[in-house]
């Protein structure tokens, strides 16, 4: 029996964050798991905070990864780590796009943004890889890559085979931006495989 | 085959699967991807229908022409569609005829949370609850074979969790339905007095009918386990609930109405305490304690609000819950926002500037609220600016008149703020409405209207012309401008607002996110130039940031749509140099 895990990625509306779920669905069912996911649609799509849950198991029952159950966290954005970093499970790893996008009350000066967000996870004992998949998504060739960077980083750390994120790849991305997107994976399972012991 | 769906797609494969052949629906989150999938199956008519009432006439129309009809709707629509749900109940189908509502417990995107099973037991329709993808795809085709031979519409009762969540699906070929035989018979689909007297007994008969099935059907299902604790429960529920306790003893109920009696007794018998689980109203639990059966927990201890949790049902059954790390200081919300290069934007700040009251609707223009721009008085419902404006303004009277807008977008001025207008003019209102035309239907992410010249399914279709429409019912004054230019839009409000008669003005101007919107390259602040005087961060754009005493703009989010550079006293926002 495969105890049921959880992974969770997060970040601001638009960035990419369902593509991102979705060829983790898919490299997970090619696996023999059961599946499920959990999206929001509608308005929190709009540049606010987006949270989508992936669990699997041999039977996944709630959709949902509570607080403390999350065995991933990919968090596109700084500030949503750490809204989120509460949904880690003790040992969970965090894989960190270290960038910083201000939400309306930073901007209209009503809140302040956190400083050293990395610094403040990592003394609490969590695990981060922090890379910079925007730069890394910018050389692939378009910024909106980075979801699939920081999937090439998930891939680094997660138990399947490389063919196996290959063929999701295939099956999730568009033929016209496939050659794009598998360079973006490359140069993000590369950083993890480099920056990993 | 074994497929990931979507419970909204498992929903639209269930249609498939059972033959459905009429679906119309007005796009509401979390039930608008139920109808966009249907549009990819040529076997089935699919349309985006003007509001909720209409698309479930629409599909009584079509199933009592002899088809399997649907139509969806969320929580919030089935307000609007009550009225036909009322009644139809009492004709009965032809054709087998579901309705689905997609209820939004949590408010991840609607008004209220308000809980749809009240509408089945009020309606006196059997509703039948899926707790994941398979069952959606399950429960619609049963929830057909139900229609037909109870001779009663079927609700399906979804939810955000269920709706918005993938699972595993195993997929079956389509079993066609040929068209039934129509045959007039107006003791049954004439509802006045005379005939509708007779059509209620028939319809309590229906529902002792169904106590029955409810009874002995599969879809209400005991699984026995340890007997210290029984819980009952329905929907999405259930899944948390197995995942706390995987030798639990569990009531699941897939059918939330009506709801059996004996099953529950039974259940009930041989557990040592009872615990119903079950998100928003005690529905179930007030139908058990009804009967007499006692009931150890439910509402005392889950509450009325929001979405329970794996964590919630663990937490207030005074159990552990997993240990976590937290970040420990406040870390600032990230409310939704207007997209960068969003037409509405440069509406609302003006309205902002101009300190009108602004009688507010639903849809991405709701965001208007939201400082920075903050123009936004009151959002009740679909349609409500308007009406709600003519009501304000007739109470406050004409100085108050002269300073107080409607906004609305295009779909929503459909839907229905067209009867508000119409209600403006009848009774010699004066209020000023802006239809906010950015040419879609937004929020719920894309979906063609009357007005936008296709239908559902990509087909070109007549566009219903908003100008027309609005003179039609007798506005005098209808004036279109460009949302974009902030002076031109200022002026035009400020003297529609002087006159004393309704006026109409068109702010039209496509969704940025429309695939034919075409994006400018990312404008940028001259830092040197810059002197910090923030009037560019007034319009509330996502892209541009204040850091280091300077303002500076986010060129992965500017789409260069200059409206900070109408801001700019000191021409710093500059247009990157073509190569």
């Amino acid at each position: 029996m495969r105890e049921t895990k959880g992974i969770m990625i997060v970040g601001v509306g638009g960035q990419g964050t369902l593509l991102a779920s979705r060829i983790l669905g898919n490299v997970l069912i090619g696996q023999g798991y059961d599946v499920k996911m959990s999206e929001v649609h509608g308005m929190s799509q709009r540049g606010g905070s987006v949270v989508t849950y992936v669990k699997y198991g041999d039977k996944v029952y709630s959709p949902l990864v509570d607080l403390g159950e999350a065995d991933y966290i990919l968090a596109f954005e700084r500030l949503e780590a750490a809204r989120w970093i509460s949904y880690l499970k003790d040992g969970g790893k965090l894989i960190l796009n270290d960038r910083r996008i201000s939400p309306m009350p930073v901007i209209t000066g009503a809140m302040e943004y956190p400083s050293d967000v990395v610094e403040k996870i990592s003394s609490k004992g969590v695990n981060i890889i922090a890379s910079d998949a925007l730069s890394m998504a910018i050389e692939a060739g378009s910024a909106k890559s980075v979801n699939v960077v920081m999937i090439g980083i998930l891939s680094a750390l997660a138990d399947f085979d490389e063919d196996v994120w290959q063929k999701a790849l295939e099956e999730c991305v568009k033929p016209k931006f496939l050659e794009l997107n598998k360079k973006a994976f490359a140069l993000g399972r590369e950083y993890a495989l480099k920056n990993i012991k | 085959m074994k497929t990931m769906l979507l419970g909204n797609n498992a929903v639209a494969r269930g249609l498939y699967e059972a033959g459905c052949r009429f679906v119309s629906s007005y796009p509401g989150t979390p039930s608008t991807e139920i109808t966009e999938a249907v549009a990819e199956y040529d076997e089935i008519y699919a349309e985006w229908a003007p509001n909720e009432k209409v698309s479930a006439e629409a599909a009584i129309g079509a199933s009592i022409g002899g088809a399997r009809a649907f139509c969806a709707m969320k929580h919030v629509g089935l307000n609007v569609a009550a009225d036909p749900l009322f009644t139809v109940s009492y004709t009965g189908v032809n054709g087998g005829l579901v309705i689905a509502v997609a209820d939004d417990q949590g408010m991840h995107s609607s008004q209220n949370e308000q809980d749809s099973r009240h509408y089945a037991i009020a309606a006196k329709v059997p509703m039948l609850e899926p707790s994941d993808s398979a069952e959606c795809l399950e429960f619609t085709k049963l929830a057909y074979d139900l229609s037909e031979e109870y001779d009663a519409p079927v609700m399906l009762r979804t939810c955000t969790r269920v709706a918005h969540s993938q699972s595993i699906v195993e997929l079956s070929d389509r079993v066609e339905h040929e068209l039934k035989p129509y045959s007039k018979n107006p003791a049954k689909y004439v509802m006045m007095p005379g005939n509708a007297k007779n059509r209620h007994p028939i319809v309590e008969e229906r529902t002792q009918k169904l106590i029955k099935f409810a009874e002995t059907s599969s879809i209400n299902r005991v699984e026995m386990g340890d007997t210290s604790v029984g819980y009952v429960t329905a929907g999405i529920c259930y899944q948390y609930l197995r995942e706390c306790f995987p030798n639990a003893s569990i009531l699941k109920l897939g059918m939330v109405n009506p709801l059996p009696v004996e099953l529950i007794k039974n259940f009930a018998s041989k557990v040592d305490k009872l615990i119903v689980v079950e998100e928003l109203d005690p529905v179930i639990e007030t139908h058990i304690r009804a009967n007499g059966i006692r009931v150890d927990g439910g509402k005392d201890i889950f509450g009325y609000c929001g979405e329970l949790t794996q964590n919630r049902i663990l937490k207030a059954l005074g159990m552990k819950t997993p240990e976590h790390a937290d970040f420990g200081e406040t870390v600032p919300p990230r409310p939704p926002t207007l997209c960068p290069g969003c037409p509405h934007r440069g509406l609302f700040y003006t309205l902002s500037k101009m300190g009108v009251t602004v009688s507010g609707d639903i849809g991405c223009y709701t965001l208007g609220s939201l400082p920075p721009l903050s123009a936004v008085d009151t959002t009740v419902c679909m349609g409500a600016s308007i009406s709600g404006l003519h009501g304000f303004n007739t109470v406050r009277g004409i100085e108050n008149a002269k300073k107080s807008v409607a906004v609305i977008g295009d779909s929503t001025f459909i839907h229905s703020g067209i009867t508000g207008l119409i209600d403006i003019v009848y009774n010699k209102g004066i209020s000023t409405v802006l239809i906010l035309d950015n040419s879609i239907t937004g929020m719920t992410g894309h979906q063609q209207n009357p007005t936008t010249g296709k239908t559902l399914k990509g087909q070109p279709a007549p566009a219903v012309s908003l100008e027309k429409l609005c003179e039609a019912v007798g506005v005098k004054r209808v004036r279109i401008c460009d949302p974009y230019a902030l002076d031109e839009l200022k002026a035009m409000i400020a003297e529609e607002l002087d006159t004393e008669e309704p006026s109409v003005i068109i702010a039209r101007r496509p969704c940025i996110l429309l695939p034919e919107v075409k994006i400018l390259p990312s404008l940028y602040i001259d830092h040197d130039k810059c002197k910090s005087c923030r009037q560019c961060m007034t319009i509330g754009c996502p892209a541009i940031s204040f850091a280091d005493k300077k303002a500076s703009i986010d060129s992965t989010l500017c789409v260069g749509c200059e409206l900070c550079t109408q801001m700019c006293k000191f021409e710093a926002i500059l247009k990157k140099e073509v190569k």
